[in-house]
């Protein structure tokens, strides 16, 4: 009946969406930058006329050639390198326990009620009180900066995926045990795909804090690494460095996120096809 | 043949949902169950379906004792209960995971077009609408060809022109596979439509009242003799059922002071 012209609609719909899709994406990010834009022009323009010596506050220009400076003798991309090393192995540890020990309490009461108030005593504990016992215990190397970001990306992990567990829908359930799945195909076919979005929530959650927390690691007495260039900066009075660190872990945090987004994008195609026509 | 021998149910709290259930259902027929809420309609068909077990007698398909979810028996629920993450085409195979891909696509194929959705494949559950939903969920308990078909309310929450159109689409998938037919309804009009036999329930505990046949040929005609007596009875029957239980009832709680005056 309607199909054919359902079809219809929908082809007619379809070309001018791209057109008026590319223009909203231009203006979007046109009004996105226009603030930290301006922002800077202006601070640079202070800087040049006078108004200001720009020593603490260094312009826009002196941040870019601190950043070309540390391109160019290659320590940028060795700062970089060893942060995303200790973000992506502390991230690879926490969130592997983390969804580990969620599931477990997601799944069993037993475990559930055994584990998860220790955890949540735990979890309200800030990051920077390990710092002291994770030196002591792992020395002052990579192993206790890992560990450190590993415990900042274990709890969003735990708390995500144990949540997700306890709110799967008992109706879909049911329809896994009319069609008589075994336990296997139950976790295959209706769990892991009923938890897959709050899942990938909790992992995006986790890796942001994996990047908080490899600051405080690097902190602690590091000769490489964002962290480290910030206090280097700050040591010998280089601003125009502390600042390009600065935008050097947003602009890492935010590619990392994208990458991870954009990897689990197709196992959600089925949520993000319902959000963009609402 | 579906039967039903003296089946009881009480919940762990104490609750009496059903007691002393008898009833034999005939390959092929279809029957309704009505009757005012907490009468046991939606405990029974978890019954029969194997969610939950009987606490006595016995539920057998063909002298299939049913113990657990079982391959004769497909189950509509009230709500579609679709799987968001697969498409149309994949949430109707699901009963079929068994089958090679080929043939679980014919098969989906097949019933997508006779539920009148061929083309809706590979669409998201999302993208269709309540009625449309439904008749994909109808699909998907019909496709791996049970000898029994139950529907729990399956369509209280559409309104009434979708309703018509599935009781249409339901007859038809009837019509074509023959399954036995058990759906719990509200709707007097839906009962007497769908159904050969109506059985009309009591609460507290649920027990049938009263059976009632309808003998209108089908297609029905809503507005013809037959219908409109069976219609009659169901509802003097369901009156009668509610009167009762207010006789039964109203001495209990006499009793009941006078135990305490005591």
């Amino acid at each position: 009946m309607s199909e054919q012209s359902l079809k219809q609609e929908h082809d007619n719909a379809a070309p001018p969406a791209p057109r008026s899709s590319v223009m909203r994406r231009v203006s979007h990010y046109a009004l996105a930058f226009a603030l930290p834009v301006l922002l800077a022009l202006g601070w640079e323009y202070a800087v040049r006329a006078g108004w200001s010596n720009g020593r603490l506050m260094p312009p826009p220009s002196r941040i870019l050639d601190a950043f070309a400076d540390l391109a160019q003798s290659g320590e940028l991309w060795t700062h970089i390198l060893a942060t995303l090393m200790r973000v992506l192995a502390g991230f690879a540890l926490g969130a592997v326990s983390g969804a580990i020990i969620g599931a477990l309490s997601g799944v069993s009461d037993i475990a559930r009620r055994t584990l998860d108030p220790s955890l949540q005593a735990l979890r309200s504990v800030p990051s920077i009180a390990w710092v002291p016992l994770f030196l002591l215990w792992l020395g002052i190397f990579e192993a206790s900066k890992i560990a450190l970001i590993a415990v900042g990306v274990f709890f969003p992990v735990y708390l995500g995926v144990s949540g997700a567990i306890e709110s799967i829908d008992r109706k879909l359930v049911e329809v896994g045990r009319v069609f008589r799945l075994t336990p296997f195909q139950m976790v295959t076919r209706i769990l892991l795909p009923a938890i897959l979005p709050a899942t990938i929530i909790a992992l995006r959650a986790g890796l942001g804090l994996g990047f908080m927390f490899v600051v405080a690691a690097e902190f602690m007495g590091a000769s490489e690494g964002l962290g480290y260039l910030l206090v280097d900066g700050q040591q010998m009075g280089r601003p125009d460095r502390i600042l390009a660190a600065i935008i050097a872990f947003a602009a890492l945090g935010k590619i990392c996120d994208g990458i991870l987004v954009i990897l689990t994008r197709p196992l959600l195609r089925w949520q993000d096809l319902a959000r963009s026509k609402l | 043949m579906l039967s039903l021998n003296s089946v009881s149910k009480t919940y762990a709290d104490g609750t009496e949902a059903l007691r002393d259930i008898r009833l034999d259902i005939e390959q092929g027929e279809i029957v309704a169950l009505v009757g005012g809420s907490g009468c046991g309609k939606t405990t029974l068909m978890r019954l029969i379906s194997g969610l939950d077990t009987a606490s006595s007698g016995t539920i057998a398909v063909d002298g299939d004792v049913i113990t657990a979810p079982h391959p004769a028996v497909g189950v509509v629920f009230q709500e579609p209960r679709l799987l968001p993450w697969l498409s149309v085409a994949d949430n109707i195979g699901f009963g079929l995971h068994h089958l090679p891909r080929a043939e679980r696509e014919a098969s989906s194929d097949a019933a997508l077009e006779r539920v009148g959705l061929a083309g809706y494949g590979a669409r998201w559950p999302r993208e269709l609408s309540g009625g449309q939903q439904q008749r994909v969920s109808i699909a998907r308990a019909l496709v791996p060809k049970p000898k029994v078909l139950l529907l729990d309310e399956p369509f209280s929450a559409l309104d009434a022109f979708t309703r018509a159109s599935l009781h249409e689409h339901l007859l038809t998938l009837w019509a074509a596979i023959r399954p036995t037919v058990v759906i719990v309804t509200h709707d007097v009009d839906e009962a007497i439509r769908l159904a050969d036999r109506v059985v009309v329930m009591q609460p507290k505990p649920g027990r049938i009242f009263e059976t009632v046949s309808v003998a209108a040929p089908r297609p029905r005609d809503p507005l013809g003799l037959p219908y409109e007596k069976a219609k009659r009875r169901v509802l003097h029957a369901l009156d009668r059922s509610l009167q009762t239980e207010l006789k039964v009832t109203k001495p209990a709680p006499q009793a009941g002071e006078a135990a305490l005056w005591w």
